[in-house]
């Protein structure tokens, strides 16, 4: 079945405020979306929106194909050493993650909590490519990440789509991938 | 095979000695209750035994209440429960999941404890099998209303742990009166209605903690 997230009219309110409202959505296989905006516009709500994770306060989002989220939890357990938290995971959906790639092949037994911000978002990558799903939804991808990780970002989820798979990308820094497409959430303000 | 990957992970994290913290601390603090007791109300043997059953079952429910407040609350902060809706794994089963991996981690200790512990206060023999017979009925009610009261506790940023130590003891009422009851009629009945909320607590927790679970997500 072909991966595809279609948003229609959606509005999404956060206790007494209204963040935005008419906003649709559509992706299919290869495609790759940027929501951008400043801070407080719901760029995070949005992401739990398509997720499913929020229900949304008007209009409805579809889904077919597995979800992948990336937010700034990196849903680790802090304890265990970084090999053990990722083998969790690993055991729920039997993929494997690229730990050389992502520059974690040495951190594999250091406890979660040693890591440092950047660290732990490479770790979560690690996770979401572990996971193998089509639709990627990732919530400031780039936090904490030095210009190689950026760079390294923009490659893996440029990889994802020629692969076939999607992606949202939510976001106020500059994300670099040809044919990007670019949402503004200022334009669905309420 | 995802039921066996959850359960290990909560084992790992509840177990005494597990690396989340997990700990003995429950059950020392129960042997400590029924080794305080005799000094409280003095070496008379036949007040001890007359009430030392029900002090065990005292200690028990507040054994209980200690290991409540990183039940829940930190994999919800970790958003895991986020990525387990993703994968399709609903929180009922998580939580039903916890519910037996939180019994694993007190309910044996406290059984083996009851033994040394019912030397400390002196019951006999007979006294004792009942109270072995009523915590083995009991404890996975206590441990049902400790993972109902962490998953409504979960969003709270402070005073987790009193709140949730004050709101399992008047919940823990009814267990407390069948089973510390069984000890007086010497009767099956006690047990058999112990055993009967028990089951009935254990039934509604994942419920439970799963609806509260989604509700905090949405605030």
């Amino acid at each position: 079945m072909e991966p595809r997230l279609t948003a229609t009219d959606l509005a999404c309110r956060r206790g007494e405020r209204l963040l935005f409202a008419r906003l649709s959505l559509e992706l299919s296989s290869g495609q790759a979306l940027q929501v951008a905006g400043p801070n407080g516009m719901g760029k995070s709500s949005l992401i739990r929106l398509l997720a499913g994770l929020l229900r949304p306060f008007a209009g409805s989002v579809e889904r077919s194909g597995q979800l992948a989220l990336v937010d700034e939890r990196p849903a680790l357990d802090e304890h265990q050493p970084l090999g053990a938290a990722l083998a969790f995971w690993g055991a729920l959906d039997k993929g494997a993650a690229p730990l050389e790639r992502l520059g974690l092949a040495t951190l594999i037994d250091v406890p979660v909590r040693y890591l440092s911000t950047g660290q732990r978002k490479r770790a979560a990558l690690a996770r979401l490519i572990g996971q193998d799903a089509p639709i990627w939804l990732l919530d400031e991808p780039l936090n904490g990440l030095d210009t190689h990780g950026v760079a390294l970002v923009e490659a893996l989820v440029g990889e994802h789509c020629v692969g076939g798979g999607m992606a949202v990308i939510a976001s106020h820094q500059p994300f670099t991938l040809p044919g990007l497409q670019r949402l503004d959430l200022a334009d669905y303000a309420a | 095979m995802t039921l066996w990957t959850l359960l290990k992970r909560d084992l790992a994290t509840l177990l005494p000695g597990g690396r989340g913290g997990g700990s003995l601390l429950p059950v020392l603090f129960f042997l400590a209750v029924a080794m305080l007791y005799p000094f409280a109300v003095g070496p008379n043997p036949t007040l001890l035994a007359a009430s030392g059953g029900g002090v065990l079952w005292v200690g028990a429910l507040l054994a209980a209440i200690l290991p409540l407040e990183r039940l829940l609350a930190a994999d919800v902060e970790r958003g895991m429960f986020d990525q387990w809706a993703l994968r399709g794994l609903s929180e009922e089963l998580v939580v039903a999941v916890r519910l037996l991996a939180h019994w694993l981690s007190f309910g044996p200790f406290l059984l083996l404890a009851a033994l040394p512990a019912s030397a400390l206060v002196g019951i006999d023999g007979e006294t004792l099998r009942i109270v072995e017979l009523g915590l083995l009925a009991g404890t996975p009610g206590l441990a049902a209303i400790g993972v109902i009261i962490a998953s409504v506790t979960v969003g709270l940023k402070s005073g987790g742990a009193a709140l949730s130590g004050l709101l399992m003891v008047p919940l823990a009422v009814p267990l407390l009166i069948f089973g510390a009851g069984s000890l007086s009629t010497g009767g099956e009945g006690g047990l058999a209605l112990t055993a009967a909320i028990s089951l009935v607590l254990v039934a509604i927790a994942p419920f439970a903690g799963g609806a509260a679970i989604r509700a905090a997500r949405e605030g």
